[in-house]
């Protein structure tokens, strides 16, 4: 099986840490895989900006990046879902017949990281030692565009060590998205304070999700509240062990 | 009355006062949990709740795509029983026939069951315009309506009020409309009901003309059908001589048997209930049984310019039943007014710029940016309408009509983007450039990310400081992921 990492443009500038754990993760189990440099953005800011002309160049290169992979891992529930729901909408778009085709053919193997670990490796303990107690919030396009139910959150019981503690309202938004958070940035950060005190009323020290842009958003406000808790991604909990 | 969503500023200016609002923001805060913890326990009792969204969707679907057989059978329907039927191209000629009616038989006053589309074509403020009093009977809109206030709800009109806000406008205002509250009036909601009765029963007994909307509207028999709480909307419906009813063309449904459908589908989905209390049907006239003059006006108003849209169609769908608006976590934080339209939240979102279109009215041009396209009004939706796919397909129409002005610096930035990410190695420079600006911030900031990282408090300038006006931002990592990839061939060269 070839599998690719598809690491989100976002996770390549700003969370390398985390496309590191998903290649230490997928090796450990066994997974070969490849990082595909012409690799560069799904084209989702643009897309939810209104800027579909804008995102044409993003789904060409996506195409020509990871077209022929059996698998395409991405350790983000958002970018995943633009690809499979959103590529489609840009190539009709682009009036390129051969790219829709192409769209249509490479975008059913795009996987969210929970997804190709349950469904494709069929593995839920990955053999990760993570001592700390953990909430998790089900970042919304994993949990509504893509259905990724409980797979997370059988992924993390698994974990030796952890202590995961339920979060309240866990299935609301977080407030982040993306250029929302700025457009209506004043709303953005009204909905993020209370998925903040929810995940503080856990008394965890770690917020796990499976987006680092939901995740930046909210470790931007516990930052800013000092408040004692550090946001993480579920590739990074996933990849932990002993040894590190 | 007097008051109007016209002139609204568009949705961050309004959402900014909004968000601001203490009282707002318990009263919401409460209203929207307790409803949607409502209809998540109704919903939850039924079977095949999905399988009844998919019928419903189906019905509207396969309806709108013979919308105008329907229609003409529809007015048969009713003509044959005795109904008077228009057709209103947009509100001035909707509000002209109901003034019309009321001008024939002499009235000045009329009283009004519940209905969003009177509100959509402000029949209220153009029949004052002709000396002619709209009186909400239904307990919000009465609220709203006594305190010149705005509806900020399709369901529940008055959900920014409560219950000592409510008491305070019965008790300054209710006497300059009618039958004035007790003095001694409390914030009980039994007492508050009684005082509303009390005053709108008045006006039951003396009103000759009522206008009303319709939930649905059936094309095989003639029949019209309203839901509703309160029984105020009956009085409405049976006591007055003349009826008047305002319906979208989009209420057309063509068996009796498909409102059964929808009557599972709209109470669960809206109050939360299994059924709700009144569910009023009536079809033309009846003789010496309730209106013995009855007109129905079958109201376009931009509908037909909605159904020619391909993906925003299925908002025609929409039963009203304001589900979305309780899903949704902008609703909750910002209040209905701040959509400044008739039809708030996420389904006033697309709707409002469908019918009223885009590239014209930067207000409008706000509300599909209004989401943060969660999810959660799909989810809910009875008809499953798919509003964040519509909202992302609204965003493109708002950007698309103003290609040809001059670029701002979205458009800008956006342009940047596609040139970025068109071409894996101009990426890696920009990423590049990331690193070294991990450097710079590094010496110039002295916060630290909670696990300790270098991190970038508030920044001025726009979009910057629209984030780190309430939350850091991670500084760019000393190294990009690809740069390591390369540099340690997928980390296999890796120093241990």
């Amino acid at each position: 099986m070839k599998v690719a990492l598809m690491l989100t443009c976002i996770n390549d500038a700003l969370f390398p840490e985390t496309g590191k754990a998903a290649v230490r993760l997928l090796r450990r189990l066994g997974v070969d895989v490849d990082f595909p440099t012409a690799q560069t953005c799904c084209g989702q800011p643009m897309i939810n900006t209104g800027y579909l002309d804008e995102a044409v160049p993003a789904v060409r290169q996506w195409v020509s990046a990871f077209q022929g992979y059996d698998a395409i891992v991405v350790p983000s529930g958002s970018c995943a879902g633009s690809v499979r729901h959103q590529h489609e909408i840009v190539a009709r778009r682009s009036g390129d017949s051969a790219l829709e085709e192409a769209v249509r053919e490479t975008g059913p193997h795009a996987y969210e990281l929970t997804e190709f670990l349950v469904d494709v490796l069929g593995v839920e303990d990955v053999g990760a030692y993570f001592p700390h107690r953990v909430t998790y919030h089900p970042t919304c396009h994993s949990l509504r565009m893509l259905g990724v139910g409980d797979r997370p959150t059988r992924l993390l019981r698994a974990v030796r060590g952890i202590r995961l503690v339920e979060l309240p309202a866990a299935e609301e938004c977080c407030g982040f998205g993306g250029t929302f958070a700025v457009k209506n940035a004043e709303t953005s950060v009204a909905i993020g304070f209370d998925k903040v005190r929810h995940a503080r009323a856990t008394g965890a020290e770690v917020l796990v999700a499976g987006d680092n842009s939901c995740l930046m958003h909210l470790g931007g406000i516990l930052s800013r509240e000092l408040a004692g808790m550090r946001v993480m991604h579920l590739a990074e909990v996933l990849a932990s062990t002993e040894a590190s | 009355m007097g008051a109007t969503f016209v002139g609204m500023p568009p949705f961050p200016k309004a959402a900014h006062a909004a968000l601001a609002d203490t009282q707002l923001r318990a009263n919401l805060a409460h209203a929207t949990r307790t409803i949607r913890d409502k209809r998540a326990r109704v919903v939850g009792e039924v079977d095949d709740w999905e399988a009844l969204r998919t019928k419903g969707a189906r019905i509207k679907d396969e309806t709108l795509a013979h919308l105008d057989d329907h229609l003409v059978r529809l007015e048969e329907s009713l003509t044959a029983r005795g109904a008077v039927v228009h057709w209103a191209r947009d509100a001035v000629e909707a509000c002209e026939i109901v003034a019309r009616v009321a001008r024939d038989h002499g009235v000045d006053e009329i009283v009004k069951v519940k209905s969003m589309a009177t509100q959509e074509v402000e029949l209220n403020e153009a029949l004052a315009a002709q000396g002619i009093s709209a009186w909400e009977t239904d307990l919000a809109e009465l609220i709203v309506q006594l305190g010149d206030d705005l509806p900020s709800h399709i369901l529940v009109p008055a959900i920014h009020k409560n219950r000592a806000e409510i008491r305070e406008i019965f008790r300054s205002r209710m006497g300059a409309a009618g039958r004035p509250a007790p003095d001694d009036l409390t914030d009980e909601p039994v007492e508050l009901a009684a005082a509303a009765r009390q005053h709108l029963r008045e006006k039951f007994l003396r009103a000759k003309v009522a206008v009303s909307g319709a939930n649905f509207a059936v094309a095989e028999t003639g029949t019209l059908v309203v839901l509703e709480s309160e029984g105020n909307g009956r009085m409405c419906l049976t006591l007055p001589e003349v009826l008047v009813s305002l319906v979208g063309i989009e209420k057309v449904v063509p068996t009796f048997e498909d409102l059964d459908v929808f009557l599972q589908l709209l109470p669960r989905s809206s109050t939360g209930e299994r059924m709700n209390p009144y569910t009023s049907m009536w079809t033309g006239v009846t003789p010496g049984d309730g209106p013995q003059e009855v007109h129905v006006v079958l109201l376009d108003n931009g509908r037909t310019n909605v159904l020619a849209d391909e993906v925003g169609r299925q908002a025609l769908r929409c039963i009203r039943c304001s589900a979305c608006l309780n899903a949704c976590p902008v609703y909750e934080r910002t209040g209905g007014h701040a959509y400044g339209s008739v039809y708030p939240g996420p389904i006033g979102a697309i709707l409002t710029p469908l019918l009223k279109g885009v590239g014209h009215d930067a207000q409008v041009d706000s509300l599909p940016y209004a989401s943060s396209l969660c999810g959660r009004c799909y989810e809910v939706c009875p008809v499953q309408i798919d509003i964040p796919s519509v909202l992302v397909h609204l965003r493109a129409k708002v950007v698309d009509a103003h290609r040809d002005g001059r670029p701002k610096g979205q458009d800008l930035a956006m342009r940047g983007a596609a040139l970025l990410f068109g071409d894996g190695r101009r990426l890696a420079y920009a990423v590049k450039a990331g690193s070294l600006a991990n450097r710079v911030v590094s010496v110039m900031s002295r916060r630290t990310l909670p696990g300790g990282r270098t991190a970038i408090g508030r920044i001025p300038g726009p979009g910057a400081s629209a984030w780190t006006a309430a939350r850091d931002l991670p500084a760019p990592p000393r190294e990009s992921f690809r740069s390591w990839w390369t540099k340690t061939d997928g980390g296999r060269n890796e120093a241990p």
